[in-house]
């Protein structure tokens, strides 16, 4: 065996970890449109979906069934190859935002010194799914709920970044790795508990979950961008959106509350109870909150938030500058 | 990384040509976003992953959205008539026997400093570039955070309501 050097050992084992973080996302997201309704039933005091299999698990099998073989059809007014590109930005973006993200200290996918950056730029790209879906749909209700979600993305989109720039401040560097561990001694929820805050709200209005789902407000718009969107192609702007909350959850527990750090139980199993918990809270806070007039929505961001986190990084490089000196 | 740097910037000219030869303006941005990333892509090949991300992050995610929104809401049509009257060789000739001065020139200047600096991949990191801003380009950090807090000043100015107790009588009184 002269050909297996330890080189190609080593590139065939982080292919192997990419494609298991690969397909874990995406599975992790599927199966989260079911736990969704059945916590959903459960919290809103009715049944939710229980028929397919024991309690409902194998409702998963017949939503992807008849997803895969429904009609796909573009319709004769549509931008076809915008139409066609939509969803796979959406997809694609915030499946690629997972490469930065490091699961245990010997998994995770690309060891990046920007890091974090990565994660602002693929957010960067994410809007263009919503903004020409919309358009190409060439439907007034798509084209204005892209335009509601184009402007409340980037509102949020501002603060975000801002949010986590006192833990970038507080570990040093953009690298997730070197963040996690600046956590060993006590998670950055404490010190930076605004930009915590901040960072899951404008978590939140980014991946367009309740009660940030402007864009695509049933009652007002009938589904917003993705109205004329049908089959596998709905399909991954659906899943897109359960797999951001996935990303959303890693990222937080990896920023905020000390990635893979905790006692007794092994790293994955931390990452993982910590991961769940935020996911489940994006489900509750579906079930307990109303939707916001969309005017509050960009009021709260500007005015609220956005003051918020400007005043949490000059406090955070005050405190360090004390600290230090 | 050799080969990644001529591969986007190959992306990033024919992005660019597109730009300018298609008749469609969303099209057109989403070719013009394309440039921008293989831009970013050639930054990443010359070892400058922080500018290559904040080209992204600024170009891409910001600017360019703000150029989306626009063009869609002035609901443009693809116009090729009118494109083609804009094409003539009488609009872009000048410019370009301008710009083949400049080539001829640059690729002189290029010819005459020697091997120069191939491309070798070192990393240049956030750390790095935050210290030559902060420390010897201070003064240009400076002056351009003066030149965004002007242009704040002029859109808050410009987009505010002009006299709000004026635009409620003429609304007819409604609150």
């Amino acid at each position: 065996m002269s050909w297996w050097t330890p080189e190609l050992a080593a590139i065939v084992w982080a292919m192997f970890q990419a494609l298991v973080i690969l397909l874990g996302a995406v599975l992790l997201g599927a199966a989260l449109t079911v736990v969704e309704r059945r916590l959903l039933g459960l919290w809103q005091d009715r049944h939710g979906p229980n028929r397919v299999g024991p309690f409902g698990t194998m409702q998963l099998v017949a939503d992807m069934l008849k997803i895969f073989f429904k009609e796909d059809w573009i319709p004769p007014f549509a931008d076809r190859p915008l139409f066609v590109l939509a969803p796979i930005i959406a997809f694609a973006s915030l499946l690629l935002s997972f490469v930065i993200i490091p699961i245990t200290p010997g998994w995770g996918v690309a060891d990046m010194h920007i890091g974090l950056l990565f994660f602002f730029a693929m957010a960067g790209v994410n809007v263009y799914a919503v903004l020409l879906g919309g358009w190409s749909s060439g439907n007034k209700y798509a084209l204005l709920g892209a335009m509601r979600a184009s402007a409340q993305t980037l509102s949020y989109e501002v603060f975000m970044g801002l949010s986590l720039m006192g833990v970038v401040a507080l570990a040093g560097s953009f690298n997730m790795r070197d963040i996690v561990n600046a956590q060993e001694g006590f998670w950055f929820i404490i010190p930076q508990f605004f930009g915590f805050a901040t960072f899951f709200i404008a978590g939140v209005a980014v991946t367009h979950r309740h009660p940030f789902d402007q864009p695509e407000a049933e009652q007002e718009l009938a589904d917003g961008y993705h109205v004329e969107y049908s089959g596998m192609k709905f399909g991954m702007f659906f899943i897109g959106e359960y797999v951001g909350m996935v990303l959303i959850s890693a990222l937080i527990v990896t920023l905020f509350f000390g990635g893979w750090h905790g006692p007794w139980l092994p790293p994955i199993l931390w990452f993982a109870l910590k991961t769940g918990f935020f996911l489940v809270l994006f489900i509750l806070l579906r079930a307990a909150l109303p939707r916001p007039r969309y005017d509050r929505v960009m009021n709260f961001g500007w005015k609220v938030c956005l003051p918020l986190t400007l005043i949490n990084l000059l406090a955070t490089g005050a405190v360090m500058l004390l600290i230090g000196s | 990384m050799e080969l990644a740097f001529y591969l986007s910037s190959l992306v990033a000219v024919l992005a660019t040509v597109g730009v300018i030869t298609g008749t469609n303006p969303v099209h057109a941005i989403v070719y013009l976003i394309v440039s921008l990333i293989a831009v970013a892509l050639v930054f990443f090949a010359l070892g400058a992953p922080f500018a290559g991300a904040l080209e992204i992050i600024v170009y891409a995610g910001a600017i360019m959205v703000l150029f989306v929104f626009v063009v869609m809401m002035l609901n443009l049509h693809p116009d090729a008539e009118r494109e083609q009257t804009w094409t003539h060789p009488r609009y872009w000739l000048g410019p370009s026997v301008l710009a083949l001065v400049l080539l001829a020139a640059l690729v002189a200047l290029l010819g005459q400093g020697g091997v120069g600096e191939t491309i070798d991949g070192e990393l240049l990191t956030a750390k790095a570039v935050g210290m030559t801003l902060f420390g010897p380009w201070l003064m240009v950090v400076e002056l351009s955070a003066i030149l965004l807090l002007a242009a704040l000043v002029t859109a808050s100015h410009v987009g505010r309501r002009s006299n709000p107790l004026r635009n409620n009588e003429n609304r007819g009184g409604t609150p």
